[in-house]
């Protein structure tokens, strides 16, 4: 496969902006590398799945979202999870299963949810989160609340009956619904063209009459404008809208995987397509960033990291006394 | 009390609950339209519009997980799967989301849904439509499972299911939508206990859903050879009431389930279980049951009958506890 060269271009925002999105990214990035870490030293253990490579796709994109709209994730959703608003010191509890974890330590890495920040997963079966999107929209939609529901998932996703029929149904009832495409290449170990009849994954999209756009997801900026264009379609109530972001996840798909199904050339070569590093590079050179600005927000992350995973070692256990609660409300 | 039958019942219950509550909508496959497969919905499109009785697709995957994400979402829906067997299908949305959301979020999440289907044999359309699948919902924890048998239930159930925060699942036997019933004023609204239908002492049969009737009139059969049974209709598939169970096993002594899932692994081979671990001593016999033969459930008639629990299967497995 031939890989587009770096993206370039100039950043069409405020230094602000730009600052907090490279401080997004920088967060993403270094919880979870510290996360692998402890994941080396068995603090963190189940599934982990890394997000590291594709920072732009949530980052763009959420900060394209208002504080009131729903996010539905899968189960590579740290950095959802982060950039919605919650703690890193939550979201490393939850992973070091913690009582002070956002769901009490039950569901690890994969299942970070928070119901005030209208967070709804963390969905580890591939394409479940989209149907609870469909209907999370429809009832904003019928309770008048103009809200977007923005839902994340991956291009393995598209070959389940439940995007299908998600799509079916959200564009049939025009719900207010945001589809964005994780296109990574990878449904673990399974190349996009030896799972997909059709690899244009608008095109499936648009077959049910949704708008599309494809967009570079290793160029925030790209993804951020694409973005915001769609959420405002959305919001609009002209129906839901699909993004596809392509991407590409520059660790293994989680943990326990050897990477036997690419080549270390090719990720390599992706590297050179590093959403935060090519970023960076174009602020530096349009003047909207110094080294001394960056190696500051990478020493303020530095710390919030460490704040999390002290926070998580202080962390106790759930009693087993309350295994059963919640099971059901009564 | 008035005559009423169990599909007014719950069409009753359906405009009742429509009603009274903005965010109460149904949803599935001919809700509308085409009045409802088992015309349960007949007429409640020309009455809520289309919004609150919504059409679906062919989707039961999509729509079944659209009513999760809306209850999340502050709605009330009820979605209609067409038959249990269509429903799996819909299993994931049920078993991988609905059930474990609560939990699995420290207690954040409360899916307030109510799925409705209709389950069991008996009017010869075969495999793909006819089985009796209650016992695999009855094993996830998070969800209740409800069996309503009488008019009485299938008009009283619905309310207190949609007021119950967690996934509610009803199943309505399809042979019992034309059965008729007095429906007494007030009806109950109780989805937590088992009821005896029939008092008796000789033996407790133990029973729900479509093969209430069966059993009742297999009671009635006992009686004339002079044994007086007791019938127990479960009612609440999941939790099972076990109080109610163990009350009328300790006063008969001797119990047969009926149960019209196949009897590996069924919803009878649960109850015999908790009747050994908890009534064990108050046994005068060994449990027995009648469930459907393991069979896909056949078409022609003669075969489809002698694959399910009958009133004359009842009475010889309740005579075979007297020695």
């Amino acid at each position: 496969m031939k890989i587009a060269p770096p993206p370039t271009g100039p950043v069409p925002w405020q230094p602000e902006l730009a600052l907090a999105m490279v401080r997004d990214m920088l967060r993403i990035r270094r919880m979870e590398e510290r996360a692998a870490e402890l994941y080396g030293e068995q603090k963190i253990r189940g599934f982990l799945h890394l997000y590291i490579g594709e920072e732009a796709v949530a980052t763009g994109a959420i900060h394209a979202l208002e504080a009131e709209d729903n996010i539905v994730a899968t189960y590579r959703e740290h950095g959802h999870a982060l950039l919605r608003g919650m703690p890193m010191r939550t979201i490393m509890a939850e992973m070091y299963g913690k009582r002070e974890g956002c769901s009490r330590g039950r569901g690890g890495s994969m299942h970070l949810f928070d119901a005030k920040l209208r967070l709804y997963g963390g969905n580890a079966i591939v394409a479940g989160g989209l149907p609870l999107a469909v209907g999370l929209a429809l009832a904003d939609k019928l309770q008048g609340v103009r809200r977007v529901t923005a839902c994340f998932f991956g291009e393995g996703a598209m070959a389940e009956g439940a995007f299908h029929e998600a799509l079916n149904l959200a564009a049939l009832w025009k719900v207010p619904a945001l589809f964005c495409c994780e296109n990574n290449l990878y449904a673990m170990g399974t190349a996009l063209a030896r799972s997909e009849s059709q690899t244009d994954l608008c095109a499936k999209a648009a077959s049910y009459g949704v708008p599309t756009a494809k967009v570079d997801g290793q160029d925030i900026v790209a993804v951020h404008e694409a973005a915001k264009k769609a959420q405002q379609h959305v919001r609009e109530g002209k129906g839901p809208f699909f993004v596809e972001l392509q991407t590409y996840r520059y660790r293994a798909h989680s943990m326990f995987d050897p990477e036997l199904y690419r080549a270390k050339q090719e990720v390599e070569e992706w590297k050179t397509r590093g959403p935060l590093h090519t970023f960076t590079a174009r602020l530096k050179a349009e003047g909207k960033l110094t080294e001394e600005q960056f190696l500051a927000l990478d020493a303020e992350v530095a710390k919030e990291v460490e704040d999390a995973v002290a926070f998580a070692e202080a962390g106790s256990w759930e009693p087993v006394e309350d295994l059963t609660r919640d099971v059901t409300a009564a | 009390m008035k005559k009423i039958s169990y599909r007014e019942a719950m069409r009753e219950a359906l405009r009742e609950a429509l009603a009274a509550d903005p965010r109460v909508f149904l949803m599935g496959e001919d809700v509308g339209r085409y009045g409802g497969t088992y015309a349960v919905s007949k007429g409640l499109l020309q009455e809520f519009g289309p919004e609150r009785i919504r059409d679906t697709p062919l989707s039961e995957l999509g729509f079944t997980g659209a009513g999760i994400g809306a209850a999340l979402g502050g709605m009330r829906p009820i979605v209609e799967v067409m038959t249990v067997n269509f429903s799996l299908l819909a299993l994931d949305q049920i078993v991988n989301t609905a059930s474990l959301y609560r939990h699995m979020s420290g207690g954040q999440f409360s899916v307030p849904l109510v799925i409705r289907m209709a389950t069991g044999a008996g009017r010869q359309i075969a495999a793909q439509h006819s089985h009796s699948l209650e016992n695999w919902y009855a094993h996830i924890p998070g969800i209740k499972v409800l069996a309503p048998a009488t008019v009485e239930d299938a008009r009283g159930m619905l309310a207190p299911a949609l007021a119950d925060p967690d996934p509610v699942v009803i199943f309505e036997h399809a042979a019992l939508y034309n059965t008729e019933g007095e429906l007494p004023e007030p009806w109950s609204t109780d989805i937590k206990s088992a009821m005896v239908r029939k008092p008796g002492s000789a033996v407790s049969l133990i029973t729900y859903g479509g093969s209430l009737p069966k059993t009742l009139e297999a009671a009635q059969m006992l009686a004339k050879e002079g044994i007086d049974a007791e019938v127990v209709d479960l009612r609440v598939l999941r939790p099972l009431d076990d109080e109610t169970i163990m009350a009328s096993v300790a006063k008969c002594r001797r119990a047969v389930i009926v149960d019209e899932g196949w009897k590996t692994g069924s919803l009878a081979a649960e109850l015999m279980a908790r009747i050994v671990e908890q009534a064990f001593y108050e046994l005068d016999a060994p449990l027995a049951r009648v469930c459907s033969e393991e069979v896909p459930m056949p078409y022609a008639k003669h075969m489809e009958q002698a694959a399910l629990p009958q009133p004359d299967k009842i009475v010889a497995a309740a005579k075979g506890l007297f020695g």
